[in-house]
C-alpha cells in the first residue's frame, strides 16, 4: 500500500504545515512594508473571500448543512479564491501561479486561517508529493505545463510506484518503458495505487534499461491514466473499504517529453519523493499556532481524549477508570502522542533554514503510525464486544466506525514505506550505521 | 518559547560540556567510588560550579543569583548527566533550594539562598519514609514544643543527606500517612541535637542518608505549618523536571557511544553494526530518546512560564524519562556484550545511575498514574 491513507490521517495530521521554499516574494508582497501589514492584508483578503460555510460558524450564525449543495458550491468558490491567491501552495514560486512568500509569511497566512476557523483547500498529491520534486527536479516546459494545474487542483495525481512483486523493496520493479519515436511504450502493473479509479493522470516508477543494476534502469514519468491500454481495478481489504487499486498497463503510449530529470536516474527522484510523501503521512510541521504577536498563555489542556471513549465501556472505581492495566496503557499512548507532537515542533523549529524534508522524516512516519496503531489497539480492548461489530443492528455508528478504523490502521505502518524500511532509513542515514 | 536551543542555550551547553568533560569525567565519579571517599563529591568542583554562576542560576539576584531559567539549568543538568558527575547540584539548589526560595521569610531566606549559589551552603530534603515514592505518606511528626517544634520520625533515601548542613524535613503536624493536608516543611540543622545521619552505600555510588530524628529542633518552618504540600509539589516538580534532563544526558551519551560501538565492533567477518537486528533497535532508541528530549524542554518552558501545566508535564517528562533511560542503559550494556559486565568499562556506572534516577520520585508507572489522575480519569 504505496500512498496515503486520508480517512485515518486526521489521527496524526493535525498540525500539517508544510516546509516552505525560501525567497520567492511576489510582486505584491515586496511592496508590503511589513509581515504585520501582510497580516493586515490577509486579514482583510479572508474576510471577503472565505465563504461563511467554509469556516467555523460565529455567534448568531446557522451553518448550513454538511455537504448541501450551496457548500458544495462554496467549496468550490472557495479553492478557485485561494488557487488565484496562490494561497493553495503558499510557499511556491509566483511565476508559476504559486503563493511566493516567505516562511514567515506563510506562518501567518496559516495563522490566519486558522483565525477564521478554516483551511487552505486544495492539498494532494500534486501540492505534497508531485509538485515539491518537480520545482526541484522538473526541467522548464514540465513546471509550466504541471504546476498550474496542481495549484488549481485541476489533475487529480495517482502514484505509480508499488508493483506486485516491488513492495519494501520497491527498485525491483518490473513495469518496462521502451522508447519508440516521441513516446514511451510501457508494459506491466502497478499495486496498492491510492485512488487510481478517480484519478487523471499517474506519476510512474518504469524501468528503462533492464540491464542496468537495479537502482540505475528506473525513470520517474507522467502520462495520462484515460490513455489506451490502461485497466484499473479496486481491491477491497480487511476493512471493507477499496480505496487501493490495482492498475494494468498494455502497451500505454506516454509522451517522451513527459519524463521527469534523465532517463535512468529516476530512483533519485523516487526517493526525495518519497521524503514529501513521509513528511505528509506523520503530519510533520510547526502547525498554525495562534494568531502571532501575541504571547501564547499556557493553559492546563486537557489529555483525556481515549479515556473518555473507553469510560463508558469500562467504568470508574473510586473516580478513576476501572480497569487499571488499561489505564496505564492509555495513559503512555496520551503521553507519547504528547511528545511525539512537541517532537515535530521542535524538530520543525530547528530545520527551519532547512529546504524540504530531511532524513527525520522516516523518524516520524514510523513512530506516528506505530502511535495510531496502538491507540486503535487500546481503544478495541477499552470498547470491548461492541468494538467488534461489522454491520447491521446492536452497534452505535461510532462503534462500527472503530471497527473498520481498527483494520484500516494496520495499513499505516506498510503504506509509504513499512517500519521496518523506515527503521533501516533512520540506522542508515540519521545513526550512520554500515550497511 | 522555543522547544530548539537558542544560541545562549548553545554557548552556555558547550561552555558546560568542556568544563564537565575536563573535571568531571566518569573517572571522576570512579575515582570518589574507589576511594571510598568520605563526602561522596568534591568540594572543590562545587565550589568551581558555584563561581561559574551555576548553583545560583535560577535564584534572584537578591540572593546571589544568576535569575535566569530552568531551560537554561536543565542545558546543565543534560551536561552533568553526560559523564554522570556526583554533585549536590539537586538536592542543594534544586530541591532544597525551592524549599526555601517558597517557604522561608527574609532575611533567612536570602542569607540561605545566598549560601547555596556561593557553594557554601548544602540542603537536603528529608522526605522518603518508604521504599516507593509516595510523597504524602508521612509519619514522621512535628509537636509543638515552646516557640518552636520538635521532630520525631525516621528518613530514608536522603540524597546527599550526610553532606548537608540544613535539612528540609518533612513531617506532619495532623492527619494520617497520606493526607495532603497536615504535612509540612522543617528547616533543621545536620547538627542540631536528636538528629543523627548515616550514609547508605548506593549502587551509583551517588550520596544518599538514612536520617533519625529523635525531638529534634527545627529552626525554622517553611510554608505554612500543615500546609506545606504547595511547597512540596512545587519543589518536588522542578526537582523532578531536572532529574529528567539529567536522565536525558545520561541517555543521550549512553547512546552515542554504543552506535559508536556498533560501528567499530566486528564480528563475523563484519561490523556489527551490518545486522539488522542492532539497527532497528538502536532506531528505536533514537526516536526515543528524540521524544524525551522534546518534552524535557517543553517541560522547563512551562516551568519558567510558571502554567498550570507544570504537574502534568513533570509526570510525562519523568515517565517517559525513566522509561528511556532504562531501556538506552540496558541495550548499551547487551550491545556491548561481555565487557559491559565488566567494572572496568563505564558502561555499568551508567546503568546502575539509570536505574537510581528511574526510581527517585516515582518511576514511570507512578508518573503514568498521577498524570491520569491529574487528567481526572
Amino acid at each position: 500500500m504505496r500512498s496515503t491513507d486520508l480517512d485515518n490521517r486526521h489521527y496524526y495530521c493535525h498540525y500539517l504545515q508544510w516546509p516552505t521554499a525560501v525567497g520567492h516574494f511576489s510582486k505584491e508582497v515586496r511592496s508590503m512594508e511589513s509581515l504585520e501589514s501582510f497580516r493586515q492584508e490577509v486579514r482583510s483578503w479572508l474576510e471577503e473571500n472565505c465563504p461563511a460555510s467554509q469556516r467555523l460558524p460565529r455567534d448568531g450564525e446557522t451553518p448550513l448543512p454538511w455537504g448541501s449543495p450551496q457548500a458544495v458550491e462554496d467549496a468550490k468558490l472557495w479553492l478557485e479564491r485561494c488557487a488565484n491567491k496562490g494561497f493553495t501552495c503558499p510557499s511556491w514560486p509566483a511565476e508559476y501561479g504559486g503563493g511566493g512568500l516567505s516562511n514567515e509569511q506563510e506562518k501567518v497566512l496559516r495563522q490566519e486561517v486558522a483565525a477564521v476557523g478554516t483551511q487552505l483547500p486544495g492539498m494532494s498529491f500534486g501540492t505534497h508529493m508531485l509538485g515539491p520534486v518537480l520545482l526541484e527536479l522538473g526541467n522548464e516546459e514540465q513546471k509550466r505545463r504541471f504546476i498550474p494545474d496542481i495549484i488549481h487542483n485541476r489533475l487529480t495525481w495517482a502514484q505509480g510506484y508499488s508493483e506486485p512483486g516491488a513492495g519494501s523493496d520497491l527498485a525491483g520493479l518490473q513495469t518496462r518503458a521502451e522508447r519508440v519515436g516521441d513516446e514511451y511504450v510501457i508494459n506491466g502493473s502497478k499495486i496498492w495505487t491510492t485512488g487510481a479509479n478517480n484519478a487523471d493522470w499517474m506519476f510512474c516508477l518504469v524501468r528503462t534499461d533492464p540491464d542496468a543494476p537495479k537502482h540505475d534502469g528506473i525513470s520517474f514519468i507522467l502520462f495520462d491514466l484515460k490513455s489506451p491500454g490502461v485497466t484499473i481495478s479496486p481491491i477491497e481489504l480487511i476493512s471493507g473499504a477499496s480505496e487501493f487499486c490495482q492498475v494494468f498497463f498494455e502497451d500505454v503510449r506516454a509522451k517522451a517529453e513527459n519524463l521527469i530529470g534523465e532517463k535512468n536516474k529516476g530512483w533519485a527522484i523516487a526517493k526525495r519523493l518519497l521524503q514529501y510523501e513521509r513528511t505528509m503521512i506523520s503530519g510533520m510541521g510547526g502547525g498554525g499556532g495562534p494568531r502571532g504577536g501575541a504571547k501564547r498563555k499556557r493553559v492546563a489542556k486537557r489529555y483525556r481524549s481515549m479515556a473518555d471513549m473507553a469510560l463508558p465501556y469500562v467504568g470508574e472505581k473510586d473516580g478513576k477508570l476501572a480497569d487499571f492495566a488499561l489505564r496505564d496503557q492509555l495513559t503512555q499512548t496520551e503521553m507519547d502522542t504528547i511528545c511525539l507532537t512537541l517532537t515535530t515542533k521542535r524538530v520543525g523549529e530547528e530545520v527551519k533554514a532547512q529546504k524540504g524534508p530531511g532524513h527525520t522524516a522516516s523518524m516520524f512516519k514510523w513512530y506516528a503510525t506505530e502511535l495510531n496503531k496502538r491507540r486503535q489497539e487500546i481503544l478495541t480492548t477499552a470498547l470491548g464486544t461492541q468494538a467488534l461489530g461489522w454491520e447491521g443492528e446492536g452497534f452505535q455508528a461510532h462503534e462500527l466506525a472503530h471497527t473498520r478504523g481498527w483494520l484500516r490502521s494496520k495499513g499505516n505502518s506498510i503504506e509509504g514505506g513499512t517500519s521496518e524500511v523506515q527503521m533501516n532509513v533512520i540506522a542508515k542515514r540519521v545513526l550512520g550505521l554500515p550497511d | 518559547m522555543a522547544l530548539a536551543l537558542t544560541e545562549e542555550q548553545k554557548i552556555l551547553q558547550s561552555t558546560a560540556r568542556e568544563f564537565i568533560s575536563a573535571n568531571a569525567p566518569v573517572a571522576h565519579l570512579r575515582g570518589l567510588r574507589d576511594s571510598r571517599d568520605a563526602t561522596g563529591f568534591s568540594r572543590d568542583l562545587w565550589k568551581e560550579m558555584a563561581k561559574l554562576g551555576w548553583v545560583g542560576l535560577t535564584f534572584d539576584e537578591a540572593s546571589g543569583g544568576s535569575d535566569l531559567g530552568y531551560a537554561e539549568l536543565a542545558v546543565l543538568f543534560e551536561e552533568c548527566g553526560r559523564t554522570l558527575a556526583p554533585t549536590p547540584f539537586l538536592s542543594s539548589a534544586v530541591l532544597g533550594a525551592e524549599c526555601v526560595r517558597r517557604g522561608a521569610a527574609e532575611p533567612l531566606r536570602a542569607q540561605i539562598l545566598s549560601g547555596v549559589a556561593q557553594g557554601e551552603t548544602l540542603l537536603a530534603l528529608a522526605l522518603d519514609e518508604r521504599a516507593h515514592f509516595a510523597p504524602y505518606v508521612i509519619e514522621t511528626k512535628a509537636e509543638k514544643s515552646g516557640e518552636g517544634y520538635v521532630l520525631t520520625g525516621e528518613k530514608g533515601f536522603v540524597l546527599d543527606g550526610h553532606v548537608a548542613d540544613r535539612l528540609v524535613v518533612v513531617a506532619r503536624t495532623s492527619g494520617a500517612a497520606g493526607d495532603r493536608d497536615g504535612v509540612g516543611l522543617f528547616l533543621v540543622d545536620r547538627l542540631a541535637k536528636g538528629v543523627t545521619v548515616s550514609r547508605t552505600g548506593m549502587v551509583d555510588s551517588r550520596n544518599a542518608a538514612r536520617v533519625r530524628l529523635d525531638r529534634a529542633p527545627a529552626e525554622a518552618v517553611l510554608g505554612e505549618v500543615g500546609g506545606g504540600a504547595d511547597v512540596l509539589d512545587a519543589a518536588l516538580d522542578r526537582g523532578t523536571a531536572v532529574l529528567c534532563a539529567e536522565i536525558l544526558g545520561l541517555a543521550t551519551e549512553a547512546f552515542e557511544q554504543t552506535v559508536e560501538y556498533l560501528k567499530t565492533r566486528e564480528q563475523f567477518g563484519v561490523k556489527i553494526g551490518t545486522f539488522q537486528a542492532l539497527k532497528h533497535r538502536a532506531s528505536v532508541m533514537f526516536a526515543e530518546l528524540e521524544l524525551a528530549r522534546s518534552i524535557v524542554r517543553e517541560t522547563m518552558n512551562a516551568i519558567d512560564e510558571d502554567g498550570p501545566d507544570v504537574p502534568a508535564l513533570v509526570s510525562v517528562a519523568k515517565a517517559r524519562c525513566s522509561d528511556v533511560g532504562s531501556l538506552v542503559s540496558r541495550e548499551m550494556l547487551q550491545m556491548h556484550g561481555g565487557i559491559g559486565m565488566t567494572d572496568e568499562a563505564d558502561i555499568g556506572f551508567y546503568l546502575k545511575r539509570a536505574r537510581v534516577a528511574e526510581l527517585t520520585f516515582g518511576d514511570a508507572s507512578y508518573h503514568r498514574d498521577r498524570f491520569a489522575t491529574l487528567q481526572g480519569y
